[in-house]
């Protein structure tokens, strides 16, 4: 009855003396699909990696149709079947994506070193098919939107011919539409028999469409099974490994009648349009809006990265006249982009110089600008210490080594150290584990205590439901609705959002 | 479709063609000043001239797309050049064999590049940088800093293939087609341009990305040697400032020509050719505009600059307009219910 199609026996694997993975051991069906659930650093992104080919493991063995499986690197998964879906998508933007599909394996004219376009094309056009895109082969990459781009990657990994198909985190950057038609193909690619494992931190998701699950914590595999034994709770506790009784945790301070920021009829064409509403002195104003919903669009207008047309923005009292980043800083606004990795840190810098990149022109002396050294040194640790940055050497190691969640720490961080009384937080808790996000809504709730104003932007309505005061709902790049927190209701306000049930 | 949408999509080909449009009313603009510059002998004069830099820049087109530089295209002209010379004047040879072994010299000063950038991983443009002090050093040394004219027999840039088309042109025409033919037909090009928009990506997709790097380096030294045959064949000697400051010209053409800097992005046909005959037409229409001779090397690198100033406004320009939008516009969305209203009986 067993058809197992992948075994890991007793993995092993260390970075620099740290182990990641111990004693490893899953057998996975062929045909299921498997759900591999665990905090940041759990090891299952270095368990995939294994599997992919992209870093060799340093003892046990793995059995792939029970053969002796050891993928030297990343083609060679390939080539054994075995297909990697990146959470950070690997196309080329500069390429069709018929090339894309092709690019490491070619088909020529016989035996002629010239392409044969034809035959890529055609072959292209079935598997776009397969994953129902309506789009040409020829269309490049860089016009379709995240969706589109991840079923394309889809389509490369049936046409390299996968048996395994690995997704990690896959839904972080779709829309909820985007997300139901991912799930639509993932179903139909379990019925034609493929093995499926499904990375994700949004256990709604796991649960929806795993038959087994997996729980991972600090390198060691928890508990494995199927599906009908696992329900939210539990999978967190697991993960975890503690009960957490509440995802929330509880506010101490309530918001102020003092109106701090304001935005008057603000609009730019094609954008966002007639934006009002008042942030209050103490208060936790959420945003909630999907993906393309105008949300990022107007946390930059009101950051000052992005113009507008019309419209006023007054901060405390006083309108704004000009419209920069600079201006926003030296008015204590501060924006957690919702992109960390492009937009939010220096990858390759130490946690120490991004802790100290908005701050750095306090820590300089008058006249010749040279830094006060211990200054500084000493605010970052202050900071680190107060945020819990789980990092062994902050002037040393690079915020690149971080887990998610930390390295959302130090953004957050960077910003406290410039007492911001407005923040704007855009998808602070995306791909960030269970506990790191409790601690990120601490660090906010914190921040609001003190009497700062927060913007919390997210497409999570329960966790803005969670922590909120107030909740406005974003769409088409409007403001289509606001929820005081007697009225906070998930249902309502998804409806709100795709403004249905009327006008 | 509407108003605006049309209008949107009209500067939007503009914009894409740039290089065409600049190249037409450069040229018009020299003929309006001066009557000799509209003819078809100068023409022809100008694309022959620019042979060299045109050959040159493809070479460096196939470098640039993969996010690198090479500024030693010069010095290797000068080492390929040094040695024709001396076997043609020193050893008289006849002059084929001394063109091939002048041409592998050339090539293998590339492979050097080649080596250092992909295997002992040193920033393009450091190493080609030294390969630059460095083989202009080694062509002094092989001329002893001679003028050296060569014999009538390599004088033949200014022969024509079959009495028509001068070969000079025959030479780049070819040389633009395997261009064309390599990076747009085969997956040594197609991964050239995947490797420069991705090098992390093109790893995991499993290309050799040592040997692709490595190949557009050895590309970029077999045009420059090609480039030092036609060169010479048009000047009839090696001074020992031959191919100075030509790197210069080769990646102007090139980013005139729509090619980014950061890798990724550009084509040999028609960008390359059109920004070579651009950066030639310049330096030409100077000569015939009768600018100081002095100014004539401060003015041609300005408007170049100039140029790549454009071209980068261009280019955010296109990002902006391309841009998916979140609304609909009011505007738009009347005119449709309007248009519907007014269909409905």
């Amino acid at each position: 009855m067993d058809d197992l199609i992948l075994q890991f026996c007793k993995v092993d694997k260390s970075f620099f003396g740290v182990p990641v993975l111990k004693n490893v051991s899953i057998d996975i069906q062929r045909g299921h699909i498997i759900g591999m659930i665990g905090e940041n650093g759990a090891g299952k992104s270095t368990l995939m990696n294994i599997l992919g080919g992209v870093v060799p493991f340093d003892a046990g063995n793995m059995l792939l149709n029970g053969q002796d499986y050891v993928p030297h690197d990343p083609a060679s998964a390939t080539r054994a079947g075995i297909a990697f879906i990146h959470q950070e998508l690997n196309l080329f933007t500069n390429l069709s994506i018929a090339e894309n599909l092709f690019i490491s394996n070619f088909p020529h004219v016989g035996k002629s070193p010239f392409l044969n376009k034809v035959r890529i094309r055609t072959k292209t056009q079935e598997y776009l098919a397969m994953v129902d895109l309506d789009l040409s082969p020829d269309t490049m990459v860089d016009k379709l939107s995240p969706g589109e781009r991840q079923l394309v990657e889809v389509a490369k990994a049936l046409s390299q011919d996968a048996s395994i198909i690995i997704f990690d985190e896959p839904t972080t950057s779709l829309t909820a539409r985007e997300t139901e038609r991912l799930f639509g193909i993932i179903q139909r690619l379990h019925m034609s028999g493929k093995t499926i494992i499904y990375i994700s931190h949004i256990l709604r998701d796991v649960l929806q469409l795993a038959d087994e699950i997996v729980v991972l914590r600090d390198g060691e595999v928890v508990q494995t099974g199927p599906k009908k034994e696992f329900d939210i709770q539990k999978m967190i506790s697991l993960m975890v490994g503690r009960y957490i009784g509440t995802l929330y945790p509880e506010r101490t301070s309530k918001p102020t009648e003092q109106v701090i920021l304001e935005a008057r009829g603000l609009s730019k064409a094609g954008i966002v349009h007639d934006i009002n509403f008042s942030l209050h002195k103490g208060e936790l104003l959420g945003v909630f809006g999907l993906m393309g919903s105008g949300r990022t669009e107007l946390a930059q207008i009101i950051f000052g990265t992005e113009t507008y047309d019309h419209g006023e923005i007054i901060v405390d009292g006083n309108r704004r006249t000009q419209q920069s980043p600079v201006k926003s800083i030296q008015q204590n606004i501060a924006f957690v982009t919702e992109n960390r990795r492009e937009e939010g840190l220096l990858m390759v810098s130490t946690v120490a110089e991004n802790l100290g990149l908005v701050t750095l022109p306090k820590f300089a002396m008058p006249v010749t600008n040279v830094m006060r050294q211990s200054a500084l040194i000493e605010a970052v640790r202050n900071v680190v210490s107060l945020l819990h940055v789980k990092v062994n050497d902050a002037f040393k190691n690079q915020v690149k080594g971080l887990s998610g969640g930390n390295q959302q720490k130090v953004v957050l961080g960077k910003w406290l150290m410039n007492n911001p009384s407005i923040l704007v937080v855009d998808e602070p808790t995306r791909g960030v584990d269970v506990g790191a996000k409790y601690e990120i809504y601490s660090i906010i709730n914190d921040i609001v205590a003190k009497g700062a104003a927060v913007l919390f932007i997210s497409s999570e309505i329960e966790e803005l439901i969670g922590v909120c005061d107030r909740i406005l709902v974003m769409g088409f790049g409007e403001i289509l609705g606001c929820f005081e927190q007697a009225d906070f209701h998930r249902e309502k306000i998804l409806q709100t959002a795709f403004r249905e049930g009327g006008k | 479709m509407n108003a605006f949408h049309s209008r949107q999509r009209f500067i939007l080909t503009i914009l894409k063609n740039t290089p065409t449009i600049l190249f037409v009313v450069i040229f018009i603009t020299f003929s309006l000043l001066d009557q000799r510059f509209f003819t078809w002998a100068n023409f022809e004069n100008i694309i022959s001239s620019s042979a060299f830099v045109g050959i040159l820049a493809v070479g460096m087109t196939f470098v640039l797309l993969t996010g690198g530089i090479d500024l030693s295209v010069g010095a290797t002209m000068y080492i390929s050049g040094g040695i024709l010379a001396v076997l043609l004047v020193n050893h008289h040879w006849s002059v084929l064999p001394a063109i091939l072994v002048s041409m592998i010299a050339g090539t293998l000063w590339g492979c050097l590049n080649a080596f250092l950038i992909s295997k002992v991983k040193v920033l393009p443009f450091m190493v080609t940088l030294g390969t630059l002090t460095a083989g202009r050093g080694l062509g002094l040394l092989i001329t002893q800093s001679n003028n050296l004219a060569v014999p009538s027999e390599m004088r033949f840039g200014a022969d024509r293939l079959f009495g028509l088309i001068p070969i000079p042109i025959v030479i780049l025409a070819f040389v633009v087609i395997a261009g064309v033919i390599i990076l747009q037909w085969t997956a040594w090009g197609r991964q050239i341009y995947a490797m420069g928009n991705d090098p992390e990506a093109a790893k995991k997709a499993g290309l050799n990305t040592g040997s692709l790097l490595a190949s557009v380096y050895i590309v970029s030294g077999f045009c420059a040697s090609l480039a030092m045959v036609v060169a010479v064949s048009q000047q009839g000697s090696v001074s020992a400032s031959f191919g100075e400051g030509v790197e210069f010209r080769a990646i102007a053409a090139s980013v005139l020509g729509g090619t980014s800097l950061f890798g990724g992005v550009g084509a040999v046909f028609p960008g390359t050719l059109i920004g070579t005959m651009l950066v030639q037409m310049i330096s030409t229409g100077m000569v015939y505009l009768q600018v100081d001779l002095y100014l004539q090397d401060m003015v041609s690198p300005l408007v170049i600059f100039f140029a790549v100033f454009v071209d980068a406004q261009r280019m955010s320009l296109i990002k902006r307009l391309e841009r998916r939008n979140i609304r609909v516009e009011k505007t738009v969305v009347q005119a449709l219910t309007e248009k519907k209203a007014s269909l409905a009986p």
